[in-house]
């Protein structure tokens, strides 16, 4: 019987996430808001990590993992349950995303390096007890728009620390250590630098604004770029350009910057050689299987060899690929629990990605909408970016994938980051309901002109 | 009031204005990831049996400690190579030790031959969940998939008593189907005890280029000395409406263009001579005149039509055959080029190949080593129907090339294969090689029956000689032991 159950879980699993993921599409695209969906979804939730930790529990033999789990389930549901209670008005459906992408991560990640996941449970507790507070100061406090020049002065301040004190990493300069804990603060720089370049742009429309916003954002990817973190470079530099583009709504300016970013990559492709070696290994990893293209062939085994059904948890080798736990774990998923999992994996990540930029589109207040863009355009691609890696997609750049992959300072800015927009759409919610009752909104309109 | 309204809808306008840019925004990445989606299932579903066979793929070990490799069979039902289980240890046997050593191959020091071909179906077992749960229980290996191949364990072993102790390549195929039948390498080796030898064949191959791991078919490639007129008739019979009548030459036994000089095999001399004469009797002069009056360009084309320069179509591991002919080639390399000497090589499999096109109306078909592949209790999991690679010369070309390879048998070079139950078609080769003139490797490659072919033959021996004196008659038993089954 026990036997019946780990080899039908994968199946069981694959379903449940099906249909979690046919219910967010519908909350997406046809908004539809009544409790049984979210209720639906919270049970599919339930049932996907029993199924999973059942299996692994089976398989390994060891009990500690139950007590992980019983551990896991209380937390998941208390945030569900408190986050509900304390504020009426989130997104119920992006909370309920959230939720399920920790929660994979937690069960690919107990497979892999059981210790890892217990520290990542530890801060990601920690992180969501944090994030309760986040969408009453991003309701409530006006301040946060006027202090862009503290924003740009600490974004450099800790970029540049860490390109001269930080750690070498395989020849990035990535984490600085302080006390003990280990961070990384282009993880943090990213939440105060969408904040920065919205400050920037949201209420002048003159072209030195730009000017300015520009030299900044500049500034700090070429910080980056000096320490060597392509992957953070690209996202910061992609999410300004699509701020730039909803600021100014200006085409020219979004081809402009995609010129010079091309030229960039270009330029970067000639002058670094870690760079060509990454695009070598993009172009053919087969014949530089036993160096340079050694992670991304063992990743690409992975997602093909597990097929569409996946070999099922516990089964398949990921943890053969190099830094499998934070920058190849959709691979990993993507072998033991199918590709069709990791397709509806995918699928959710681009709903949380239309719930924010579907939050740009309802706010009034150009600040948050500036805001939920960056947001949600820093998020979407650097899902892209890891995914398209790890699938030899896109050259391989080495991020995380967010919420899912493991690592502290990532999974720390992630929920933040959730929950600063679930803040956004309590103020959207509070500007309707200004409106109906006068007319204040034309507060917000002159701020713009 | 109904201003405030007005109003209202205004801003409403205005404000769905404003949020052009972030659907712009959203789509965008919204239709990237669908790319990224349909991308990666396709690379999933196309690449998932190559992926498994990666040599550095750890997958494979996890999959042989959960399944025993699958057992191969010949077209009979013969086993070929099986996991045996005494208790502890599994070992890979191949019953028929040297007999099948190139074409199974092994799986126990790398993987070559057909247990690379079938290797993922080999090490997967797609015996029913129930089995599996029962197997997990009883703690016992589920048995892999087998393989059904084309291949005929008697006809291997004619083949293989045939060419003796030669170092030699044959190869037997059904022209209407592609199935290979039989297939023969020599020197060979034993499957059993390839671990153990390996560091000795190692050493061999560099000490004395003596090569026994190389399948011989597919890998070894040689001048094609006479066989090769087939390609020049060929392109002959295409600038020439499809025909040879009308052709005369002069043989006295050589030919010469400029400072080039050639002479007929051991000197004969073949006086005059129509075009299935000079077939027939394999006139280097006759060919050598024909060969420096073509269209160089053309007969390029005719190559490539031929696969030269290209992939075949053939899943185990082969060598391409190269031979590029334009109007830049000179007289002198276009007079070697025409009766298969100078730059012309090719491998036994790709000759092979091309004589099945000309048995079988000019269509070639696709060779294949694998009938069926089925689960150890019997479900079909990959049944290989035939499958037409396509048309590499016209049905009157094949037919006049039948002809013409008819008389070789009947009148030529190859009369050691005449038989009073059947008609054989084929055309021998004595190719030079490392230009002394008494050593040749003797070619034979040809079909039966000449009417109704069935199977073609090709055979190469290194270094014996003629393919007249010595490659027809192995062609003949091999042709023999077929038609008395």
């Amino acid at each position: 019987m026990l036997a019946y159950l780990t080899a039908l879980s994968k199946y069981f699993i694959l379903i449940l996430m099906v249909f979690y993921t046919i219910e967010a599409l519908t909350v997406v695209f046809f908004n539809r808001k009544s409790n049984a969906v979210f209720i639906r979804q919270e049970i599919y939730l339930f049932f996907i990590q029993f199924f999973a930790y059942a299996t692994i529990c089976l398989k390994s033999g060891k009990i500690d993992y139950l007590f992980f789990y019983a551990i896991l389930q209380l937390v998941i549901f208390s945030v569900i349950v408190l986050y509900q209670t304390i504020y009426p008005g989130i997104d119920k459906g992006l909370l309920n995303n959230l939720t399920l992408l920790l929660s994979l991560g937690f069960i690919i990640l107990t497979r892999l390096d059981f210790s890892k996941a217990v520290k990542q449970l530890i801060i990601a507790s920690v992180s969501l007890t944090l994030s309760f507070f986040v969408p009453t100061l991003i309701r409530h406090l006006s301040l946060l728009r006027r202090l862009k020049w503290l924003y740009v002065s600490l974004g450099l301040a800790c970029l540049s620390v860490v390109l001269i004190l930080g750690q070498v990493t395989n020849g990035s300069k990535i984490f600085y250590t302080v006390a003990g804990i280990t961070i990384q603060p282009s993880e943090f720089v990213k939440v105060i630098f969408v904040f920065a370049v919205a400050a920037l742009l949201y209420h002048k429309k003159r072209f030195s604004t730009y000017v300015v916003s520009a030299v900044i954002a500049a500034l700090h990817v070429l910080i980056l770029v000096a320490s060597r973190d392509l992957g953070s470079a690209l996202i910061f530099f992609v999410t300004y350009m699509a701020m730039l583009f909803v600021a100014s709504k200006n085409y020219l300016y979004l081809a402009m910057g995609m010129l010079a970013g091309s030229g960039a990559a270009y330029a970067a492709g000639k002058l670094f050689t870690h760079v060509q070696v990454r695009v070598q290994a993009f172009l053919d990893p087969f014949s530089v299987i036993d160096k340079e293209g050694f992670q991304i062939t063992q990743s690409l085994f992975a997602v093909a060899c597990g097929g569409f059904w996946g070999t099922g948890l516990m089964k398949g080798v990921p943890e053969d690929i190099p830094y499998v736990e934070s920058d190849f774990i959709f691979s990993a998923i993507a072998e033991e629990m199918g590709v069709i999992v990791a397709v509806c994996m995918l699928l959710v990540c681009v709903f949380c990605f239309l719930t924010f930029m579907k939050t740009a589109m309802v706010i009034r207040d150009s600040y948050y909408r500036l805001v939920a863009v960056g947001f949600g355009v820093m998020y979407i691609f650097q899902v892209f970016l890891t995914v398209g890696g790890g699938i030899k997609f896109i050259p391989l750049t080495g991020v995380t994938l967010p919420l899912v992959s493991y690592g502290g300072s990532s999974v720390l800015v992630s929920i933040v980051i959730f929950a600063i927009v679930q803040g956004i759409i309590l103020r959207a919610k509070d500007e309707a309901d200004n409106e109906a009752e006068d007319e204040e909104e034309d507060l917000y309109e002159d701020e713009e002109e | 009031m109904k201003m405030r309204k007005n109003n209202k809808r205004n801003k409403k306008r205005l404000h769905s204005n404003r949020n052009k840019e972030i659907i712009v925004l959203s789509s965008v990445f919204s239709c990237v990831f669908c790319i990224m989606i349909v991308y990666l299932c396709l690379y999933v579903k196309n690449n998932e049996m190559e992926l498994m066979n990666n040599s550095y793929n750890a997958r494979q070990a996890i999959l042989a400690s959960e399944n025993t490799r699958g057992t191969i069979f010949d077209r009979n039902g013969e086993k070929l190579a099986y996991t045996a289980n005494n208790g502890e240890t599994e070992t890979r046997v191949y019953p028929y030790e040297n007999l099948f050593s190139h074409v199974i191959g092994y799986s126990t020091k790398d993987k070559t031959g057909i247990e690379q071909l079938t290797n993922y179906y080999l090490i997967n077992s797609n015996i029913p969940l129930s089995e599996k749960v029962e197997n997990d229980i009883a703690q016992v290996k589920n048995p892999g998939n087998n393989v059904y191949t084309t291949l005929d364990t008697k006809l291997q072993q004619v083949v293989y008593d045939s060419l003796g102790i030669y170092k030699s390549a044959c190869v037997v195929t059904n022209v209407k189907t592609g199935e290979v039948l039989a297939m023969v390498s020599k020197p060979d080796f034993n499957p059993n005890t390839i671990v153990q030898d390996w560091d000795k064949y190692v050493e061999e191959e560099q000490t004395k280029k003596s090569s026994v791991l190389l399948n011989r078919v597919t890998q070894g490639i040689y001048p094609p000395g006479s066989t090769f007129k087939i390609v020049t008739t060929l392109e002959y019979l295409k600038e020439n409406n499809e025909s040879v009548e009308g052709y005369s030459f002069d043989c006295n036994g050589r030919f010469s263009l400029g400072d080039t000089k050639i002479q007929c095999y051991h000197g004969s001399v073949h006086g005059n001579e129509d075009f299935y004469k000079a077939f027939a009797k394999s006139c280097n002069s006759a060919f050598a005149s024909i060969g420096v009056g073509l269209d160089r360009n053309a007969y390029g084309d005719t190559l490539d039509k031929l696969l030269f320069n290209k992939e075949l179509p053939l899943d185990i591991n082969y060598t391409k055959s190269v031979l590029k002919v334009d109007d830049t080639v000179t007289d002198d390399e276009m007079i070697q080029i025409s009766i298969g000497q100078g730059k012309a090589q090719i491998t036994p499999m790709h000759m092979n190949m091309i004589t099945c096109a000309i048995a079988n109306g000019g269509v070639l078909m696709k060779p294949r080593f694998i009938n069926s592949i089925l689960s150890a209790n019997g479900t079909v999991i990959e049944k290989n129907s035939d499958e037409e690679y396509g048309q590499l010369m016209t049905k009157a070309e094949s037919d006049a090339l039948t002809e013409l390879m008819v008389g070789v048998v009947n009148e030529g070079t190859a009369q050691k294969l005449k038989s009073d139950n059947y008609q054989a078609a084929g055309k021998t080769g004595s190719a030079e090689y490392n230009g002394v003139k008494e050593d040749s490797h003797a070619w034979f490659t040809g079909f039966a029956p000449a009417d109704e072919p069935e199977i073609a033959v090709t055979i190469i021996i290194e270094g014996i000689g003629s393919g007249g004196d010595y490659a027809a008659p192995i062609a003949k038993r091999i042709f023999d032991a077929y038609f008395t089954q």
